[in-house]
Parts: C-alpha cells; sequence; structure tokens
C-alpha cells in the first residue's frame, strides 16, 4: 500500500471519520479481483489529492466497519464529509467516476 | 496524459486485455506509434481471475493480476502509450480515424485495434440494476463471503455458473442452481463435484421470473419453469448471475457488422468490415474465448494493421 493511503481499522476509525477533510474509504479484499483493480487508482487518487484522507478497509479484517457501512460487495468505496455519509458506490469504477464522487 | 489534436498515431487500441496488449506489443515493436485507451485498470477480464492455469509457460499457472501488468510493461518496453479514459464513441469513416473520449478529447489515428472484451450479461429484470451489490451480484468470488450460511440462487448452467455454485455450496447454507436448460452445459469436470455437493439444489428447465425484496434486501425469487409455466418461489438471501457475457461495443454506434450474439464480425485475419479496423479477443466472433486465443488475435491484427499501415 501506498504511503497516501492510510489503513483504517476499528482503532483508528473515530479519527478517519472525524477529520477535517473529504474523506474516501475503500472496502476491498486481497482476493478481490475487482478490488485489485481499483486499488492503484486508488492510491492515485491519494497521491495527487492531499487534501482527501484517503483510506482503504480490509473487509476480512475489519468485519465489524465493514456491517457498519452494510458492505455487501467488494469494492464499496464510500466518501464522508463531516462523519457523514454523502456518497457510496459499489464495484469497480474509472478514476474520473471515483473523482466525481468526491465534487 | 492528455489527447494531442494534432497528433496521429498509427495504431490506437481500444482496451487495455492480453488482446490489447499484444496487439500494442507486436505493433511498437515493430516501430508503430501506438497507443491503448483503457478505461479503468489493464487486464480486463483476466485480472479477475485469482490464477490462470491453461496459459501455457507458467507450470504452476499465473496470477491474472501478474500476468496483466507484465504484459503492459513488456509493450510499454517498446513505446506503447497507456491513456486512462473511456471512450464514448468512434468515427471510422475517414482515413483518419477519431475517437471520442470522456475526459480527454478525441484521439486521432489512421488504424484501430477494437480489443473491449466483454461484460457479464444481465438477466434483465426489473430491479436488477437497483439491487446490484444488495443482493444481486455477478461475482460470487467477490461477493459469496458475505453470505456465508444463508442461502443463495445461482443462475446459469455453463462452467461459471456451475463453478461459482461450488463455491458457494461451501460457504452457505444451501444454494439453488436455476438453468433453464435440462442439462448442464458446463464441461464434464465440473460434474462430479457438483453432483456430490448435497447442499445444491438443482432447478433445471427453470428461469427467473422476479426477485422479491424485504426491506430493501433480497428475499426470494419467483423461478418459472420452462415446460409447465408452473411458479415457485423461494425465499433466499442473493442472487449470483452466471449467464455469460456480453460484448462491448455500444460505442460503435452500429459502424461496424455484429452478429447475433452482438460480437463484432471478423474471421481469423481479424479485420472487420471497415478497412483499417480490426477486432481483437472476446469482442470478436469466435469459437474459444480464452487468455491464449485473445493473445494470438492480437499478433495477427498487429500483422494486418501493419500490412494496411504500408499500402
Amino acid at each position: 500500500m501506498s504511503m497516501s493511503v492510510l489503513k483504517v481499522t476499528k482503532d483508528n476509525f473515530f479519527d478517519v471519520k472525524n477529520s477535517d477533510k473529504t474523506v474516501l474509504l475503500d472496502f476491498y479484499a486481497d482476493w478481490c479481483g475487482p478490488c485489485r483493480m481499483v486499488g492503484p487508482i486508488i492510491e492515485e487518487i491519494a497521491e495527487e489529492n492531499p487534501d482527501i484522507l484517503v483510506g482503504k478497509i480490509n473487509v476480512d479484517e475489519e468485519q465489524e466497519l465493514a456491517a457498519a457501512f452494510s458492505v455487501m460487495s467488494i469494492p464499496t468505496l464510500v466518501v464522508l464529509r463531516n462523519g457523514e455519509v454523502v456518497n457510496k458506490s459499489m464495484g469497480a469504477k474509472p478514476k474520473a467516476a471515483i473523482l466525481s464522487m468526491l465534487d | 496524459m492528455g489527447a494531442d489534436m494534432e497528433h496521429i498515431y498509427d495504431v490506437a487500441i481500444i482496451g487495455g486485455g492480453p488482446a490489447g496488449y499484444t496487439a500494442a506489443l507486436y505493433s511498437s515493436r515493430a516501430g508503430f506509434d501506438t497507443v491503448i485507451l483503457e478505461k479503468m485498470s489493464v487486464g480486463g477480464q483476466m485480472t479477475l481471475t485469482d490464477v490462470i492455469d491453461n496459459y501455457p509457460g507458467f507450470p504452476q499457472g499465473i496470477d491474472g493480476f501478474v500476468l496483466s501488468s507484465d504484459m503492459q510493461k513488456g509493450a510499454e518496453r517498446f513505446g506503447t502509450k497507456t491513456m486512462y479514459d473511456e471512450v464514448v464513441s468512434v468515427d471510422l469513416k475517414s482515413e483518419i480515424k477519431e475517437i471520442k473520449t470522456a475526459f480527454s478529447g478525441s484521439v486521432f489515428s489512421k488504424t484501430i485495434i477494437i480489443a473491449t472484451g466483454a461484460n457479464p450479461r444481465e438477466l434483465g429484470l426489473e430491479n436488477e440494476q437497483e439491487l446490484l451489490g444488495r443482493g444481486v451480484h455477478y461475482c460470487a468470488h467477490c461477493d459469496g463471503r458475505f453470505y456465508k450460511d444463508k442461502v443463495v440462487v445461482v443462475v446459469g448452467g455453463g462452467n461459471s455458473a456451475v463453478s461459482d455454485a461450488l463455491y458457494l455450496s461451501h460457504l452457505c447454507k444451501k444454494v439453488y442452481l436455476v438453468h433453464r436448460r435440462d442439462v448442464l452445459r458446463a464441461t464434464k469436470i465440473y460434474h462430479d463435484p457438483i453432483m456430490k455437493a448435497d447442499n445444491i439444489e438443482f432447478c433445471y428447465n427453470s428461469v427467473l421470473g422476479r426477485i422479491d425484496t424485504d426491506n430493501d434486501k433480497v428475499s426470494s425469487v419467483t423461478m418459472i419453469d420452462t415446460k409447465t409455466s408452473i411458479k415457485r418461489e423461494v425465499e433466499c438471501d442473493a442472487v449470483f448471475i452466471s449467464i455469460g457475457r456480453k460484448p462491448v461495443t455500444e460505442f460503435l454506434s452500429g459502424q461496424l457488422e455484429l452478429d447475433s450474439g452482438g460480437y463484432i464480425v471478423a474471421d481469423e485475419s481479424t479485420k472487420t468490415n471497415v478497412d483499417g479496423v480490426f477486432a481483437v479477443g472476446d469482442v470478436r466472433t469466435k469459437v474459444l474465448r480464452q487468455v491464449v486465443t485473445a493473445v494470438s488475435d492480437g499478433a495477427v491484427a498487429a500483422h494486418y494493421a501493419e500490412e494496411y499501415l504500408s499500402r
């Protein structure tokens, strides 16, 4: 995982949620093909947009967080602003479509 | 990288899967100015497979993701450019062909190789799209784990449906396999293990009529017997659809000849009905859709593109 992407767990989730920045979360698993398609795009977005907090959540390790966001399909991308979910989408998406979720 | 109005490529390839990157490898290695337009990330359907056992040269099998990025690196070593953008439409009428992208304007090229592959085919039920990822799924290996100890329905009777049903049978309490014919289309190698799984119920001569929800989640499906028209409702938590693939050709808006299944008509030469336009890999009408036949198409298309360019 790139330096710009934060590994989010239930231990640091509170801080992530309360960040002043817009938060982009990628719920994924290592064994999921579409997640691996999206992974490098998420890393690119993180590197190019330091004003956005980009985090990855491994659904195998963080089942409580996955359940809290009703994740039933991966990859699932969630955008948080001031602690609220403002956008959520399922499935692999092109970079531009992910960026437009942040607008 | 943005599009350049002044620039005219020799070869523009739409789709960065194995067919596309092999065409790119051959054409850039032959000295042609080559670009690949890829919508999302390289590899196409190949990246959705953990291990590819039937691509020769890898005795232990090869990870689809690794093979994809290696194919990309191989082509880029000879100067292929990869442009990440979605192709919205093409204009194939002129000598210099135009590819319109969603975000970076138009790309111009003397030849075009179409390598867009295929996506999962949908059932076409009314609420299918709306339930996507919330009880309706196309990737058992991705989403099966969310239905541990639950009841699921798999639709289809080919290799992928049967392998999905088998995979889900290890996780789920019960699996209904709904198939419209009276016999599975899957190859023999799958038959033994699936017949041994005691939590799979086979529903032959059946199609899915509707998917019902309760509290925004899938709660049941109604199957219809194709012979008797008798309906049967079964409770379930998810539906996994595995009824084959749909070639990606919408952006062509009728400029190339398609067969009845929607695949681009081109023989082993990969030449389409438009001069200088080639179709390779899963999007082309062909008998066997495999990585190995896709890469073969790529090499052939690059050969004929070269021939066309040196006229």
